[in-house]
């Protein structure tokens, strides 16, 4: 070997090494790290079954365990346009560079995943690897599913399968160029994809595992809810801190007291993921919301109950930009309380006041209840400004409650308006958004 | 049958028509006065001399409302000249709807049984009077008769005949007997307007107190005994079909009695509207979209634009419009105008009782008639078989000038065992409207010495009256397109205005209120302020020196610039805006003043508007006319637009088709002059003008000449270029 | 079968058998015959639905039945019977408001709901307590004055 020869190769190791160290600070920890005790594989774990369906549909034939899990994945919401059949893909993923549609996971032949064998579908699943061998992006969480055990990949298979095809061709995904480089993605997951079955942790209840396994390789609340890192990958150093996903901003669920879940009463948690509202917490709304109606509240009370026990063991992640503690009800009359923005009451009397009341205390639901929630109390007005723009229509148990979108009718600036008025009257610190932060809102929500 | 014998009868009528609902109204509808008719509540010693007034033994006098009252005050005013020319007791007088009977109660200027177009005053003003005079004639007859005196020697007043000469005095109560048996006079005189008692009086509404109590009965509010509930969902997609209806669900929501499927509706059927709305929501509709699915508003606009580029029919010339565009300073504009719902208060909605034999209607409609023939049509029965019960409308605007909503109740009552009463949801109000057409309007104009010397304008939009009423449509040019665009008030000396028809692909269009003149009145009177800006002058000036042969125009002009304050400094971003109008048969100008703020959003402050309507029934009823009619007009200028995507339309409710509130609305002040000119129409005017001055309001205060409505705010942030 | 609703409505008490989601809306008018309370959008966008619930104005086309047992439940077939409605009607003939009169149940209750609790609004409270009241025949001018003439008991 040359001298010239001997410095190439020790710059080659010294970069390989500095990319390899790159990569396992950007990676950092994984889902579960947090919990440090001892994993076991699966089939060495006796305390419980962590994975799988609840008790009381261990006896269901394989399509119905199926779609208890393909809903407790919430495979739906992603793979279904808004008004078109359910599965039949084509929702559009807005991203900075570019648009992804959602794919067609109904057995048909030509648009769907007839064709897909066992194994393809553990390949997508789990791998992120399309049957043709092109490479999933990773809107399509298969980093979380990477957890899920085969057999319940396969059953929620067969699910699918039992579903009516429906020929739906997803439009053409618009991705700027690197992003549209597929191949690249091998080198992504092959970083950032843990590419494991999920591992019971000895040191944990049964309970802790069974919330770990829906919470990590099913709900895959990490998704939303964890910051990511450079490599737009989950951060877990920061997991469940909060982070905006879509446009909208998924509020911490860590066990921060101020910020996060930690002062939430189980029995807040247990309504909020079952029905979507919890007293003095409000609404799921937004992209909760669907997880709510399509997935949460299909849960078995135990599943709920599991998820809360596990919840309640990821360490504390404060968000700083939040208020230690949200503000109280606003006073009853328009004239006391804030008297900032007089565009933003304008509208907020016109559009608003009928359901949510001055006092942000609702006369008609307390679904419609603002007191209390984080989205006014986010300075940021990010989910405020979202639901003006699109609403949301959740469906209860007592029926839909839906609140119209008002995008169309009113104009950036007073949908700024009165997100600034909002925030101000009924959270803790007012936002200062400007019409050019909705226009990019706007820009920013998935359709 | 009767719609259309009436019609061919009366086919030469149209020829007037053909220049403009105006002249119409001069030919009065004799047929329609001194027939005598059997009252619906018959009893002996009733007199019923016409279709208009029955007054019974104890003196009550009803009179029956040839016009619908859709908040127009149509019913106080009918009653007054009714009252006036009878010299009727006025705390004796009831109001009754009146039937379907296009003969009776036929709107002379439509010929059909409508109310619409504000023709109510203009075209029952004379038989009307006629049909008081002749009733009254015919009691002072009867008193006469009995006292054995010249009927000429009595006088009437309040509701009693009296012979001064013997004192003595009857009460029509006590002469109605006597009075059926008289003839009635040929050729009655008419009071002279200055004996006017009634007339021209602030008279309180008689609709009103059961308004503020809760009991006025709408359409909507009609309660049939066993009535069942509907609501309906059709097609989103223009004329699209139901493909398959999975109706499993729906059936198990409590209440739910009957799903009806049509080829292109389905309903469902409850024991109240919200058993009917969840069973709605929890069909699984799979409609066949059809053709229309690819339609969209950047295709209609295109398409518009393509046929608004060609010649059209020509519907006026005069001077040398080659000559007139030849020289001068030229300018020329195109103005857009969008698809608008008419979203009345009340949502759309008939209550139907269908047997083997008879079809029995409740609701509220401008359409006696036409809703009595298209339901018998519907219904597979013999005209005289349906019954309709007309009720107060909470809103017109034009929607129920159509009879769909009635024909969609009467299909599915004819699936329901007993009466079912069909409640539109809003948004299938707002998504299956029949909507004010897509208009654009290009206007070339030469100015020689600040005055204008050629003028040619193109209207392209739907022809509503070739659909609405066949034998007006002539010669390829639809009356209400070219409404106040042939009639401008300006001394032009070389004016062309032609008419292309361009109907938009498969959205169904029709009358909204303000109808032909809001395009028309729009395009001209934006237009005369940019040229007023081309020629150095002030607009209100500019139309000054165009008004030497209009007095009636240039007293309103006038008055609106003095009430107004026009010409009085303003602070930065606030103009004043002015509109006059020669629609309706009124004279009228406005001036809006508006503020634009640095981020384009408008402020309306103020709106004054200087009425000439000639002889006004009810002032009070013309100042509110005009009053909501801006607001109507305001509301539309600010923000609304139905559009289309995949041939549905996007706008479904309140919250996306927006309405303007009480917290955005500027004064208002309206000033009626006196005339003794015959009276015009009011009820659409103010929504006329509204647009118009508001746009020009902007021009002034920012420069930014808008040429669309509605008004797009973010071209008017600051720091924009106009 | 689901249990019967019990609900005080104008003072009286009414039992009938509705699902607890059924708006108070459709209760009044589908079940009990009150039509003066009017439907206009069902997603409390305009107002045309507004009764007083304890004396305060709610848009009864979102308000489930179930929430208002044990409530105090006014319409505008009764609200004459309380000083501040018995003005606001006076005042609203007075000044001639109605021209269709749809919205004017929902207007005139907002109205009274306002006086009930602000004997004196300025424009501010009558741009707070009636921006929800959608009219669509633009009665606004004249619904701020008599809401001043109420007040006031004075005609301008």
């Amino acid at each position: 070997m040359s001298g010239k020869m001997r410095i190439l190769a020790s710059l080659i190791v010294i970069a390989i090494v500095a990319v390899a160290l790159g990569v396992f600070i950007i990676r950092g920890p994984g889902p579960l790290d947090f919990a440090g005790g001892k994993k076991v594989a699966l089939a060495d774990y006796r305390a419980g079954k962590p994975t799988g369906v609840p008790a009381k549909l261990e006896k269901a034939s394989l399509i119905e365990r199926g779609e208890y899990l393909a809903k407790a994945a919430d495979c739906m919401v992603c793979h279904t346009k808004p008004g078109e059949k359910d599965y039949s893909g084509g929702l559009a993923f807005k991203l900075p560079f570019g648009t992804l549609y959602s794919t067609n996971i109904t057995p048909d032949k030509d648009t769907g995943i007839g064709n897909y064998s066992d194994q393809d579908f553990l390949n997508a699943v789990q791998h992120g690897k399309r049957n043709d061998g092109a490479r999933l992006y990773p809107a399509m969480p298969y980093t979380s599913y990477t957890f899920m055990t085969d057999e319940d990949v396969l059953a929620v298979k067969a699910y699918l399968f039992s579903l009516p095809a429906v020929r739906a061709k997803a439009p053409d995904n618009t991705l700027s160029f690197p992003f549209n480089q597929r191949w690249a993605m091998i080198f992504w997951s092959a970083v950032f994809n843990p590419d494991t079955r999920f591992a019971p942790d000895t040191s944990k209840s049964p309970e802790w595992n069974r919330g770990a396994y829906l919470a990590e390789a099913l709900a895959h609340c990490g998704e939303c809810h964890t910051p990511r890192n450079l490599g737009f990958a989950l951060d877990n150093r920061k997991k469940f801190g909060g982070a905006i996903t879509a446009g909208w901003r998924a509020f911490n669920i860590s066990s921060d007291k101020a910020t996060g879940l930690g002062n939430w009463r189980d029995e807040d948690l247990i309504s909020y993921l079952s029905l979507g509202h919890a007293p003095g917490h409000g609404s799921a709304s937004g992209p909760m919301g669907e997880a709510v109606d399509h997935s949460f509240s299909q849960f078995a009370p135990e599943d709920i109950s599991s998820i809360v026990a596990y919840l309640r063991s990821v360490p504390p992640v404060p968000s700083p930009d939040l208020p230690a503690t949200t503000a109280p009800a606003a006073p009853a009359s328009h004239r006391d309380g804030v008297t900032a923005d007089a565009r933003g009451k304008k509208v907020f009397a016109s559009a608003c006041a009928s359901c949510h009341g001055w006092s942000g205390e609702s006369p008609v639901s307390p679904m419609a209840t603002l007191t209390g929630t984080w989205a006014v109390n986010d300075p940021a007005a990010t989910n405020v400004a979202q639901i003006v723009i699109s609403g949301t229509k959740r469906h209860t148990p007592d029926g839909a409650l839906p609140m119209p979108a008002f995008g169309n009718a009113y104009t950036d600036d007073e949908i700024a308006a009165v997100a600034n008025y909002v925030t101000a009257r009924f959270g803790t610190k007012g936002s200062k958004l400007t019409a050019k932060d909705v226009a990019e809102l706007r820009q920013q929500t998935a359709e | 049958m009767n719609a259309h014998n009436s019609i061919s009868r009366r086919t030469l009528l149209t020829g007037g028509l053909a220049t403009g609902f105006l002249l119409a109204f001069h030919l009065p509808l004799r047929a329609a006065v001194n027939e005598p008719v059997q009252p619906p509540d018959a009893t002996d010693g009733k007199f019923a001399p016409n279709a208009f007034i029955r007054i019974d033994p104890e003196g009550a006098t009803t009179l029956v409302m040839p016009q619908v009252e859709m908040g127009q005050g149509i019913y106080t005013a009918i009653s007054m000249i009714l009252a006036e020319e009878l010299d009727a007791d006025w705390s004796k007088v009831q109001l009754l709807h009146a039937p379907a009977n296009e003969k009776l109660y036929g709107n002379p200027i439509f010929i059909i049984q409508a109310t619409g177009g504000s023709t109510s005053v203009r075209a029952f003003w004379k038989p009307l009077r006629e049909a008081g005079a002749s009733a009254r004639a015919m009691l002072v007859q009867a008193a006469a008769a009995q006292w054995n005196v010249d009927p000429a020697s009595c006088t009437t007043s309040k509701g009693e005949v009296t012979h001064k000469a013997s004192g003595r005095t009857l009460s029509y109560g006590a002469l109605a007997a006597a009075a059926s048996g008289q003839t009635p006079p040929k050729d009655v005189p008419l009071k002279d307007p200055k004996d006017f008692v009634y007339i021209g009086q602030p008279f309180k509404r008689l609709d009103t107190p059961e308004k503020v109590n809760g009991k006025a009965v709408y359409g909507i509010d009609a309660i049939v005994p066993n009535m069942k509930f509907a609501t309906l969902a059709q097609c989103p997609v223009f004329g699209g079909k139901v493909g398959k209806v999975d109706d499993r669900a729906a059936k198990k929501i409590p209440g739910v009695r009957k799903i009806v499927v049509l080829d292109d509706l389905v309903a469902v059927v409850g024991d109240h509207m919200w058993a009917a709305k969840k069973g709605l929501d929890a069909l699984d509709i799979a409609w066949n979209e059809g053709p229309n699915a690819k339609i969209n508003s950047k295709a209609i606009w295109d398409d518009l634009r393509a046929a608004s580029a060609k010649d059209g029919v020509v519907a006026k010339s005069t001077g040398d419009i080659a000559k007139g565009l030849a020289s001068g300073e030229k300018l020329e504009a195109s103005f857009e105008l969008p698809f608008l719902a008419h979203a009345t208060m009340e949502p759309l909605n008939a209550t139907v009782h269908c047997t083997p034999d008879s079809c029995e209607i409740w609701t509220g409609t401008q359409i006696m008639a036409r809703v009595q023939s298209e339901a018998a049509k519907a219904a597979g029965l013999p005209v005289e078989k349906v019954t309709v019960n007309n009720h107060l409308l909470g809103g017109g605007f034009g929607r129920k000038l159509e009879p769909d909503m009635v024909v969609a109740a009467v299909r599915i009552a004819k699936e329901v065992d007993g009466p079912v009463k069909v409640v539109w949801t809003r948004e299938e109000d707002i998504q299956h409207d029949i909507y004010r057409p897509v208009y654009r309007d290009t206007i070339a104009a030469t100015l020689s010495a600040g005055k204008i010397v050629g003028w040619k304008y193109k209207i392209a939009g739907a022809a509503i009256i070739a659909r609405w009423l066949p034998p007006a449509f002539q010669k390829g040019i639809d009356i209400d397109a070219i409404d106040s665009a042939t009639d401008v008030p300006y001394d032009i000396p070389n004016v062309h205005v032609e008419y292309v028809r361009a109907e938009p692909p498969a959205i169904p269009t029709g009358f909204w209120r303000g109808v032909g003149p809001n395009n028309n009145v729009f395009a001209v009177e934006c237009f005369i302020d940019e040229l007023a800006r081309k020629a150095g002058k002030d607009p209100v000036e500019f139309r000054r020196g165009m008004l030497a042969n209009q007095p009636r125009f240039l007293s309103v002009l006038n008055l609106a610039a003095e009430k107004a304050n026009w010409g009085q400094p303003l602070p930065a971003r606030v103009g004043r805006g002015v509109c006059l109008q020669p629609s309706f048969g009124s004279f009228i100008a406005t001036v809006v003043e508006a503020e634009v703020d640095e981020q384009g959003e408008i402020n309306l402050r103020r709106a004054t508007s200087v009425v000439d309507t000639g002889i006004a029934v009810n002032p009070d009823t013309i100042v509110a006319q005009v009053e909501g009619g801006l607001i109507f007009g305001l509301t539309a200028a600010l923000y609304g637009e139905i559009t289309i995507d995949k041939g549905r339309v996007q706008q479904s409710n309140f919250h996306d088709y927006r309405m303007m509130r009480i917290n955005e609305t500027p004064k208002i002040e309206v000033h009626v002059v006196r005339s003794g000119e015959a009276p015009g129409g009011i009820g659409e005017t103010g929504t006329t003008a509204g647009p118009p001055a508001l746009r020009n309001a902007i021009y002034a205060a920012t420069g930014v000449a808008l040429r669309r409505l509605p008004i797009d705010r973010k071209l008017l942030a600051a720091g924009r270029k106009a | 079968m689901h249990m019967a609703t019990v609900l005080t409505i104008n003072g009286e008490t009414k039992s009938f058998d509705a699902p607890p989601d059924m708006p108070l809306l459709w209760v009044l008018r589908d079940i009990l015959g009150m039509t003066g309370t009017k439907f206009g959008c069902g997603i409390a966008q305009c107002g045309a639905c507004t009764v007083h619930v304890d004396g305060k104005a709610v848009r009864s086309c979102v308000l489930p039945v179930s929430a208002v047992e044990n409530r105090t439940i006014t319409t505008i077939e009764h609200v004459g019977s309380t000083p501040a409605g018995a003005k606001v009607q006076k005042a609203w003939l007075e000044a001639e408001v109605v021209q269709c009169g749809y919205c004017q149940s929902g207007q005139i209750m907002s109205a009274a709901a306002l006086l009930a609790a602000t004997p004196n609004p300025d424009d501010s409270d009558i741009d707070a307590a009636m921006a929800g009241n959608i009219c669509r025949c633009g009665t606004y001018v004249r619904i701020r004055e008599a809401i001043k003439q109420a007040a006031t008991g004075r005609q301008s």
